[in-house]
């Protein structure tokens, strides 16, 4: 029972973080929202072991914060280079007419 | 129920009460790096009162320890992957809005 | 040498503490993966770099006490702004060059400005830092760089 108002909370959490990632409006937006999720499933898994007395879901609590992590930052580096590509694109087209130079931008 | 299992309510709600304004943040926020600033409301305050609060309950055991595993995950990963979202969001073009003057100058260096 | 000593018994009591089992096969899975993780770690270069100074730790005890009270108070700020009927924000991008030029350092300070609510890093680079503030009074604290200065006299140059 003492643990009925966290999970509500974290439960109602995660229905605002969906609606954001419908909402969006960049893919960043969405990608914030999908980070967010999972770290409230995180704290979700964490309430149920002890809600249910369940200890073993802690450790699929761990396991799921190491995989959203991961998960996030491999979702970025994929958008990212394609922004990346998508901007030198579009410089290359602008240079055709003009004397706009190709994007200095780089991963590191 | 004794004092501690009241002291691990409070801090459930009270970490589930941040939890909650940080998604209400999210939600009403104006722009991408503002939400931002919602998001980590919910992964700094919110995440560590629930889990200290579920410590409380299991007293020195194994089960403490791997919620101070799961506390120190998220303290490291959180800002790190907040870090990388922000940093590629800025390099891939999205400006922060509305923001006040002496910081225009900071968005034509940008690449 | 020694940093990958210390990442070998460190693998080998985390896993022993997660299974909680000693029979000879997941003993054996145990060893297994801890010789591929060595292995990966070493062609990582892990060890070379320096990616994990447990020594740092202690030093930064008094400085994780005033970031965990820096902590609390921006999440209530920013808690008041969101719950606020009129969401009084004033969006700031500063930046800033911090005292600490170690990439550790750095790397702390990067990480701790992004763990406040209210202030973002968007950008570390060449030990210039763009830090995205929810509030003129955030991006105040920023560039009068408390936090710089005591990461800087807790870490120095590292």
């Amino acid at each position: 029972m003492m643990f009925a108002v966290g999970a509500a909370a974290v439960t109602i959490t995660m229905m605002l973080a969906l609606l954001r990632a419908l909402l969006g409006p960049s893919v960043y937006d969405r990608v914030l929202a999908v980070n967010m999720l999972g770290t409230k499933t995180v704290l979700l898994l964490a309430l149920t072991a002890f809600a249910m007395g369940r200890p073993d879901f802690i450790d699929l609590a761990i396991t799921y914060a190491l995989i959203n992590f991961i998960g996030v930052i491999a979702v970025l580096q994929f958008f990212y280079s394609r922004d990346l590509r998508k901007a030198e694109e579009r410089a290359a087209k602008s240079a055709h007419g003009g004397a706009v130079g190709p994007s200095q931008a780089g991963p590191q | 129920m004794n004092w501690l299992d009241w002291l691990t309510a409070l801090m459930v709600s009270a970490g589930g009460f941040f939890v909650f304004v940080g998604g209400v943040g999210a939600v009403r926020m104006p722009d991408l790096y503002t939400r931002m600033h919602a998001t980590s409301l919910t992964d700094t305050l919110g995440s560590l009162l629930i889990l200290v609060g579920l410590m409380l309950q299991s007293g020195f055991t194994l089960i403490t320890l791997k919620i101070v595993l799961v506390a120190a995950f998220l303290l490291v990963t959180g800002p790190t992957a907040a870090y990388a979202l922000a940093n590629a969001a800025f390099l891939g073009g999205q400006l922060p809005e509305g923001l006040q003057d002496g910081a225009s100058d900071d968005g034509e260096t940008q690449p | 040498m020694g940093r990958l000593l210390i990442l070998a018994i460190g693998l080998a009591a985390a896993w022993l503490v997660w299974s909680g089992l000693f029979k000879p096969l997941i003993f054996g899975l145990g060893a297994l993966s801890l010789v591929l993780v060595l292995w990966l770690a070493i062609r990582m270069k892990v060890t070379r770099y320096g990616s994990f100074s447990l020594d740092l730790a202690p030093r930064l005890l008094g400085f994780w006490a005033w970031l965990l009270k820096e902590i609390v108070k921006s999440n209530l700020t920013v808690a008041r702004i969101v719950l606020s009927p009129r969401m009084n924000i004033s969006p700031r991008m500063v930046t800033v060059e911090p005292p600490t030029r170690g990439l550790q350092g750095q790397a702390i300070l990067a990480n701790s400005i992004t763990l406040t609510p209210g202030t973002v890093t968007v950008d570390a680079h060449d030990g210039t830092f763009k830090v995205h503030c929810l509030t003129e009074e955030g991006a105040a604290d920023i560039e009068r760089g408390e936090m710089a200065r005591r990461i800087h006299k807790a870490v120095g140059d590292r």
